[in-house]
């Protein structure tokens, strides 16, 4: 049994299919499991995604690239290869990558989650022989609770400072955080949401694929002077402590994040609130997830990679972690 | 504790410390005193002693989960908390808010009488209780059992709170906060009271701290307004002499009377009912001893004639707050330490009076300030010379010049994941210089570097792992960081002969390659000429 996907100084490569997945140098071929800045990098020739979430890609990687959008399940020849995209439930147009060659099959995750995302596609579980998973979260400590419960505490943190005249700024990833926390409260209220430049700018990709999210408006085309009071703003990251906070006032600060599980986290951040929410799996539904794979073979690939490899030999399932350069959830900012 | 946990929450919610110290003010005002006395202990920061340990309530996490050691111990490496990781394992959606019984209730009732329990038992009514409670409840019981609740919340917030509430001055407050109390509803009441009876004659009074020198010496004006005297490099404490007793307390309000007979001894002769503020120092007859000579004294509570003659040590005194049963830290320093000087006239030679520096300008005691670290002083205090004794930090009236830490350039060739705030990042680094062809490490240290630094560090670590043991990286040995640090000394605990005392990074010298950062025997030559038990 020869492995279909394997290491190389430019990143996971299938030899059969003579690609590579989520490259981190530029290469000829590169199939993308998603648009975040450690997956997808520019300079290779040829891309391959979903096609939802191809508008997303073009943002990263720039007009000039060559994007080839493929329809989920959809089987396509690679070599010696069949390659297909199946969703992940990440973000929009994240996708899963199944290569068949021979009849063994290898499943590649990139990153995804099991809960239920108004704002993108719902992970789809592929059976397979081995599994290469990611393992952001791969630890016990890491258990999401249930949507309604988080994002009751996040409209009450708004409620509670609206009530006293102050702003609350929400930070999160700009890219499918953002969007699928537009998407929840615009479920649950008609408020309309301020956005930080980073994040309308990516709006659009959403709406046009028919995502329904909360009203928005850019802070920027505020008038400057006038207050905040009472607002929701969500901002990435790289602004909070920045002089664009300065607007705000007095406000309230969160960040929407699975790492806020730890207290930690947010202390050292200096956030006066944490939400958990991620779009990664927990461990729970990750090793639910591997087993409802039935693979007999697991490979993580980033994450608690080594924790995650050495509970499965223990439990007699053959893994171990593959050295990859995903960061995880890296700092993202157009 | 369903109050209390709230109020854990809200404390925890914010940054802000005047919203802090609102939120303690409304607990208070709505808590019956036998709850708020509990609050009070554990918001100061006591803990109850010798109950459950960290590690035992991992045990019990690891009994009561099933897990396997090794991942429970990754999970703790990454909440950098014991109360927090075994809540994140345990807990299990059990009901929110049910839970009513006060806080004195689960203190005293439930959680102090574990002590008589069999570790089985103990086992049986902890878990009981985790079954019980939501995920908030159930993360402060475990606080409750192991102490150490740091939750932003400094004395001074509760001082603030309390005032607040009381009405009374926050001097008279942090002063009924010193010393041995228990948490009862007598004690705060008696807390409160305006009206209320003389204190325990071993409660000392807040220390009066100084802050640091950040700008020239003659933004503070003309030098004859302001007294200076060596910043002494030892133990701060504050020896009470009353009632035909003494009390020996250190800074962080431990009582060390029996830690320094010596001094204990020699200050019976002291005149009664005065109180003296200074610095306990390693002293022979030839003058001050670093340091590193005092230290073999602390945390030491069997005294062995060959320890009492090696470290010899002496009580230096720099201010008084007490004179014949009297307050007198309203009066100006200089009239306190006329009175000092007049209680030390001949007091046994364990008692010493600190001298006041005399110069002309600025510039004479910046060139006396140089001289330090040859004398195994810290650098120079500067006192305004009619202020009151003030508590805690109040910025003004007393400055510390230290001087200049020393500095070494050495190489990053370990790298571990911090604890607390920390967990997730690779914060904990252990630096090294070159001996001929090797890098020996030198020092550990983990403050200095700014957010964005951290992150990028973090980073580069990730990517430049030569091989790790168990949750130590060991790095490509290619950054090279400035570190800082107050002093050295010789080890022979360590391989590389010398420990630094204090150090932290400076600055990240990227401009540097590893091959041009120090050798060790530039570090060595940094050793003050003196042998620890030499004479300068």
């Amino acid at each position: 049994m020869t492995d279909l996907v394997t290491l190389t100084p430019e990143g996971l490569y299938c030899p059969q299919g003579g690609f590579h997945i989520d490259p981190w140098r530029p290469v000829a071929c590169a199939l993308i499991t998603h648009a975040h800045a450690d997956h997808a990098r520019r300079g290779s020739r040829e891309y391959h995604a979903a096609r939802s979430g191809v508008g997303l890609l073009r943002r990263r990687l720039g007009p000039e690239a060559g994007i080839c959008g493929h329809g989920f399940g959809e089987p396509l020849a690679f070599g010696d290869a069949t390659v297909s995209f199946h969703p992940a439930g990440h973000v929009l147009g994240s996708a899963q990558i199944r290569i068949e060659v021979g009849g063994e099959v290898w499943v590649i995750s990139g990153d995804y989650k099991r809960d239920p995302d108004p704002s993108c596609e719902t992970f789809e579980v592929v059976p397979c022989d081995a599994f290469v998973t990611e393992a952001t979260f791969a630890l016990p400590i890491y258990r999401w609770d249930p949507i309604d419960q988080v994002m009751g505490a996040l409209l009450g943190w708004w409620d509670a400072n609206a009530a006293v005249g102050r702003a609350s700024v929400l930070f999160c990833y700009a890219l499918g955080k953002a969007q699928r926390v537009l998407a929840e409260v615009g479920r649950r209220t008609d408020r309309p949401v301020f956005v930080h430049g980073a994040i309308d700018a990516l709006l659009d990709a959403y709406r046009c694929e028919g995502i329904a999210l909360a009203p928005t408006a850019p802070v920027g085309a505020r008038i400057k002077g006038e207050s905040f009071a009472g607002e929701l703003v969500i901002a990435p990251p790289s602004a909070f402590g920045s002089p664009w906070m300065r607007r705000f006032g007095d406000a309230s600060t969160g960040f929407a994040s699975g790492w806020m599980r730890v207290r930690g986290n947010r202390r050292w951040r200096g956030f006066d609130r944490g939400f958990v929410l991620s779009d990664h799996v927990d461990w729970p539904r990750l090793l639910q997830t591997i087993e409802a794979t039935g693979a007999r073979r697991v490979l993580p690939t980033h994450g608690y990679a080594d924790a995650l490899a050495r509970y499965l030999r223990d439990v007699g399932v053959a893994a171990e972690p593959l050295e990859t350069q995903f960061d995880g959830e890296a700092e993202d900012v157009e | 504790m369903h109050r209390f946990g709230e109020l854990y929450d809200v404390l925890d919610g914010t940054t802000r410390t005047n919203a802090k110290v609102e939120a303690i003010a409304r607990y208070l005002r709505e808590t019956p005193p036998e709850d708020a006395a509990w609050a009070v202990f554990f918001l100061t920061g006591q803990r109850l002693k010798r109950l459950i340990s960290g590690r035992m309530l991992r045990d019990w996490a690891l009994r009561w989960t099933g897990l396997p050691a090794w991942l429970l111990a990754d999970a703790h490496a990454a909440v950098g908390d014991s109360a927090e990781t075994v809540t994140l394992l345990v807990h299990r959606g059990a009901s929110a808010e049910s839970e009513t019984l006060p806080l004195h209730c689960w203190l005293e009732e439930r959680i102090l009488p574990l002590r008589a329990q069999s570790a089985e038992q103990q086992y049986a009514e902890v878990t009981s209780w985790w079954r019980q409670l939501s995920a908030r409840e159930l993360f402060v019981l475990n606080k409750l059992l192991t102490g150490g609740f740091r939750v932003g919340v400094s004395q001074l917030l509760v001082v603030r709170a309390l005032a607040a509430v009381s009405g009374m001055p926050r001097a008279t407050i942090a002063h009924r906060l010193m010393g041995r109390w228990q948490p009862t509803a007598a004690w705060y009441r008696g807390l409160l009271d305006a009206q209320r009876a003389s204190a325990d004659p071993s409660r000392p009074y807040p220390f009066f701290l100084a802050s640091p020198l950040e700008q020239a010496p003659q933004a503070l004006g003309s030098i004859g307004g302001w007294l200076a005297e060596w910043k002494w490099d030892g133990i701060r404490a504050q020896l009470i002499r009353r009632g035909g007793e003494v009390f020996l307390w250190s800074r962080g309000e431990e009582l060390v009377t029996g830690r320094f007979p010596e001094i204990a001894h020699a200050a019976a002769r002291l005149p009664d009912g005065c109180v003296l503020d200074g610095e306990v120092l390693a002293w022979d007859e030839r003058g001050v001893l670093p340091f590193a000579v005092l230290q073999t004294r602390i945390g030491r509570d069997k005294l062995t004639p060959r320890v009492l003659e090696s470290a010899p040590v002496s009580f230096l005194a720099y201010d008084l707050l007490e004179h014949r049963g009297q307050d007198v830290r309203a009066s100006p320093l200089h009239d306190r330490r006329a009175r000092l000087a007049a209680v030390l006239d001949g007091a046994p030679g364990r008692f010493l009076l600190s001298k006041e520096l005399a110069a002309g300008d600025w510039r004479q005691l910046e060139s006396l300030r140089e001289a330090a670290r040859a004398r195994h002083v810290e650098g120079l205090m500067l006192k305004l010379r009619d202020s009151t004794y003030g508590t805690g930090r109040q910025r003004g009236a007393w400055w510390k010049w230290k001087v200049d830490p020393l500095s070494v350039d050495a190489v990053l060739v370990y790298a571990q994941a911090g604890s607390g705030r920390r967990a997730n990042l690779f914060t904990d680094y252990t630096f090294a210089v070159w001996q001929d062809d090797a890098l020996v490490p030198i020092a550990k240290a983990y403050a200095g570097l700014s957010d964005g630094e951290i992150l990028a560090l973090d980073r580069w670590i990730r990517r430049h792992t030569l091989e790790r043991f168990g949750p130590v990286r060991q790095v490509v040995p290619a950054q090279v960081f400035e570190l800082a640090f107050e002093g050295i000394s010789r080890s022979s605990r360590h391989k590389s002969g010398i420990a630094l005392r204090f150090p932290r990074i400076a600055r990240w010298r990227t401009d540097k390659p590893a091959s041009q950062a120090d050798r060790l025997a530039e570090v060595h030559a940094l050793l003050p000429e003196a042998a620890p038990n030499g004479r300068p």
